[in-house]
């Protein structure tokens, strides 16, 4: 899409936004509606537009496969080892009142963190990985076949 | 008053888009309205007072999803293919369908029945003691992420393999081809 000048430009001027907003989503999703789920979708959105408007190549410069399909796994890792951790800690699997003892609420704070982020890590990377594969695929279609 | 007037609003325009969808033969044009349809009923969400469903149902229905179609598009083809046969038949099992699912509505308990099954079971139960156990005023993250969660370590493994699933569909097919014809040339 090399002639389309003002999609490119509104493209650089959004995506870093999409990502900044899939943050509050993520960090924010305590204190309202949101949370990994929805922070990972609006997240791969931010880069599958960016790759439908500057292409394959350039967006797998800036997000390679290889990480994207490492980060699918990742994330159930970071969720089932969150579990594990409370057990090493003398607790039920994922009861997060063992990560601050006095101060169960607490804990629940930081597990829910960090079950989330593992959540946002493979939505993200599934959702891009997918789109890579389909995109990957010849053939490139050129504007006018629509 | 003014909710039930959007609710009859967006179901009407929800109608018309399936209506359109049905009639269209460019696909391009089937996945956009698709994504009209999906912003719908996120809109519809947000009057049941649904935020989180609306909000995934905006994001992975009208975004990710619309995306996919297109991609699928481009792999396949760009129209329709003319239907050969009379429609009779399948509009005759849609509308039975249909009327069979209306049926089973006239059972289900009213919209926001407080005596309702699912709000019998453990959903008092989390919606009292939350605010004790996490402190968090969002209770669908509570529930999600503490309450409910094996069932979210589940759903993410579903998500996981879901994307596995794609990858090994796909683009293991793409490298073999490549590979083929390396091997020819």
């Amino acid at each position: 899409m090399q002639h389309h000048l003002i999609l490119r430009v509104i493209t650089k001027l959004l995506v870093s936004t999409i990502i900044l907003f899939s943050l509050y989503v993520q960090f924010h999703g305590d204190f309202s509606p949101g949370g990994g789920f929805q922070a990972g979708v609006i997240m791969a959105a931010a880069f599958i537009f960016y790759g439908l408007v500057f292409g394959l190549e350039n967006v797998q410069r800036v997000f390679p496969p290889w990480i994207v399909h490492r980060m699918m796994a990742l994330g159930v890792m970071i969720y089932a080892g969150t579990g594990f951790f409370s057990m090493f800690l003398g607790y039920d699997y994922l009861d997060y009142n063992a990560f601050a003892p006095h101060h169960p609420s607490h804990g629940q704070h930081y597990g829910i963190l960090a079950v989330e982020l593992g959540v946002l890590v493979t939505v993200t990377g599934v959702m891009v990985a997918i789109y890579y594969a389909f995109a990957g695929r010849p053939p490139q279609v050129s504007d006018e076949d629509w | 008053m003014i909710v039930t007037i959007i609710d009859i609003l967006l179901f009407f325009m929800l109608v018309m888009t399936a209506l359109a969808i049905v009639n269209r033969r460019r696909l391009f044009s089937v996945v956009m309205l698709a994504g009209v349809f999906s912003l719908l009923t996120a809109l519809l969400f947000v009057t049941m007072d649904a935020v989180d469903v609306a909000f995934t149902e905006a994001a992975v229905g009208a975004g990710i999803s619309t995306v996919l179609m297109l991609g699928t598009i481009a792999q396949t083809s760009r129209r329709e293919k003319d239907p050969t046969r009379s429609g009779v038949l399948p509009f005759f099992v849609v509308a039975v369908t249909g009327a069979a699912l209306v049926y089973g509505t006239l059972d289900m308990p009213n919209f926001g029945d407080p005596n309702a099954p699912a709000q019998l079971h453990v959903g008092p139960d989390y919606l009292k003691n939350s605010v004790e156990d996490m402190d968090l005023p969002n209770v669908v993250t509570s529930i999600l992420a503490s309450y409910r969660g094996y069932d979210t370590l589940g759903e993410t493994a579903v998500v996981f393999t879901a994307g596995i699933g794609v990858l090994l569909l796909i683009s293991g097919l793409a490298g073999r081809r490549r590979r083929e014809d390396e091997e020819e040339n």
